[in-house]
């Protein structure tokens, strides 16, 4: 099986396979080190909210989807699979997820409204 | 027949053709990973249900997790699940090593990183049974109140959290628990909190610097409300329970569903990490008696590797959503 050595684009080729994972697994890391760095500092500016939540979420949210990717594609060699195989797993979640997600979300959130400003009292 | 057994190639499915370019065992491997993914995200999205539901007074996780092995009473908030996420994400690289050798037919080295894999994944359930203990242990106690709402206490000259063992003590008459001994229709009875309500409202009364942390958060500093003296001896007087620790009834951090969600979805994941264990064990074994050497290809390897990558993959997100969000 051929292996594709290439990550970000082709920004970055690897000589072999083994040296590839190194490499992940070092931008691995240093995603990690950044959310735990982030999640420990909580930078004010970032605690704003974007979007309805805080932006800092949005951000932990964005480098745990960019792991996603690189265990999914490099570990999970996906990279090196025919491009149907790779989609045909990959697409249901990338349509169902985020559906599940809307559609919860939103009804959580409608809930909310409810017992905020409901005559409810469910605090007591 | 028996001529049809005999030259089936496993290579070629039936059909006489490889559906994309792959195994058989690799793709059903994919299709069970894709439906695990699915069954996890449910429970993921669920949790965020929940939370966006309570989101004025969601636990907040720094307060949660603050503990790190062999530094009792240091404050270190996540340090310890990041380190679990770098050693199971080290534990997944081994396993990419352990596939690599396997395409080389390197015997020696597929046992030798499959070997570290199976060390990765059992510090990881191990640090996970760690975590599990703090957490239904608890470490400062709380009072519950009729509503189910979780009052915690904090000094008001420090602002820090203050234990319920460090301002109440014990009266002269405690209240006798049963034994089967004792009585006649009795069952039994449930291990007691440390302290009655009585005993924690007494002493909080003869603490004046005791105030009460609401579950409630501040929509403006992202901290929980603490309450002012006389709206704590309020909130203190309705109480109806002791809470230490966690259970899955009711636990000291806050909201009831957090402490069910964080039990199941975290026991969910751990026991995908057990099962994934003793299933790289398993090839382990296969590895040294040589089963795949004599087979010509090492594709086992690679097809526990995906699953093992995916209880990875699983991890980053429970990770997110538990810990950092």
């Amino acid at each position: 099986m051929g292996h594709k050595l290439s990550i970000f684009r082709g920004l970055l080729t690897f000589k072999s396979n083994q040296q590839k994972i190194w490499g992940v697994l070092i931008f691995l890391s240093i995603v990690t080190a950044v959310e735990v760095a982030l999640g420990i500092l909580k930078p004010p500016f970032l605690l704003k909210p974007v979007l309805g939540m805080k932006g800092l979420n949005w951000i932990f949210i964005l480098l745990t989807i960019v792991k996603a990717y690189y265990i999914a594609w490099d570990f999970m060699h996906l990279r090196d699979e025919k491009r149907n195989l790779t989609f045909s797993i990959v697409l249901p979640l990338l349509v169902l997820i985020p559906f599940l997600i809307f559609i919860l979300l939103f009804e959580a959130d409608y809930i909310f409204g409810v017992m905020d400003s409901g005559f409810v009292s469910w605090n007591f | 027949m028996e001529s049809s057994v005999e030259h089936f190639d496993e290579d070629l499915w039936s059909g006489g053709k490889k559906p994309l370019d792959s195994s058989y065992g690799k793709m059903m491997m994919w299709f069970f990973i894709v439906s695990d993914a699915l069954t996890f995200s449910g429970f993921l999205v669920a949790y965020g249900f929940s939370r966006f539901k309570n989101i004025d007074s969601w636990p907040i996780a720094d307060e949660v997790f603050h503990h790190f092995p062999f530094l009792h009473g240091v404050d270190a908030p996540m340090y310890y699940v990041a380190l679990m996420t770098f050693i199971l994400i080290f534990s997944s690289v081994t396993m990419v090593l352990a596939v690599d050798a396997g395409h080389k037919m390197q015997k020696n080295k597929v046992a030798f990183y499959m070997l570290l894999t199976i060390i990765g994944g059992a510090v990881f359930v191990g640090s996970q049974a760690w975590e599990w203990k703090n957490f239904i242990k608890g470490e400062y106690g709380a009072l519950e109140t009729k509503g189910g709402q979780i009052l915690q206490f904090v000094s008001e000259d420090t602002g820090k959290r203050v234990s319920l063992s460090s301002f109440t003590s014990k009266s002269s008459s405690p209240r006798l628990y049963q034994t089967k001994d004792k009585g006649i229709w009795f069952f039994s009875e449930e291990k007691p909190p440390t302290f009655t309500v009585a005993e924690v409202q007494e002493g909080f009364l003869k603490n004046p610097l005791l105030r009460v942390k609401s579950e409630k958060i501040d929509p403006k500093s992202g901290h929980k409300i603490i309450l002012t003296r006389a709206e704590s001896a309020v909130k203190v007087s309705q109480a109806k329970y002791v809470v230490e620790g966690a259970n899955l009834i009711r636990n000291e951090y806050g909201n009831r569903l957090f402490a069910d969600f964080f039990f199941f979805i975290t026991g969910f994941h751990g026991f995908h990490v057990l099962s994934g264990v003793v299933i790289n064990v398993v090839i382990f074994l296969n590895i040294l008696i040589g089963t795949y050497q004599k087979r010509g290809h090492y594709e086992m390897v690679e097809k526990v590797g995906l699953y093992w990558h995916f209880v990875d993959l699983v991890w980053v997100f429970v990770f997110t959503f538990f810990y950092l969000v």
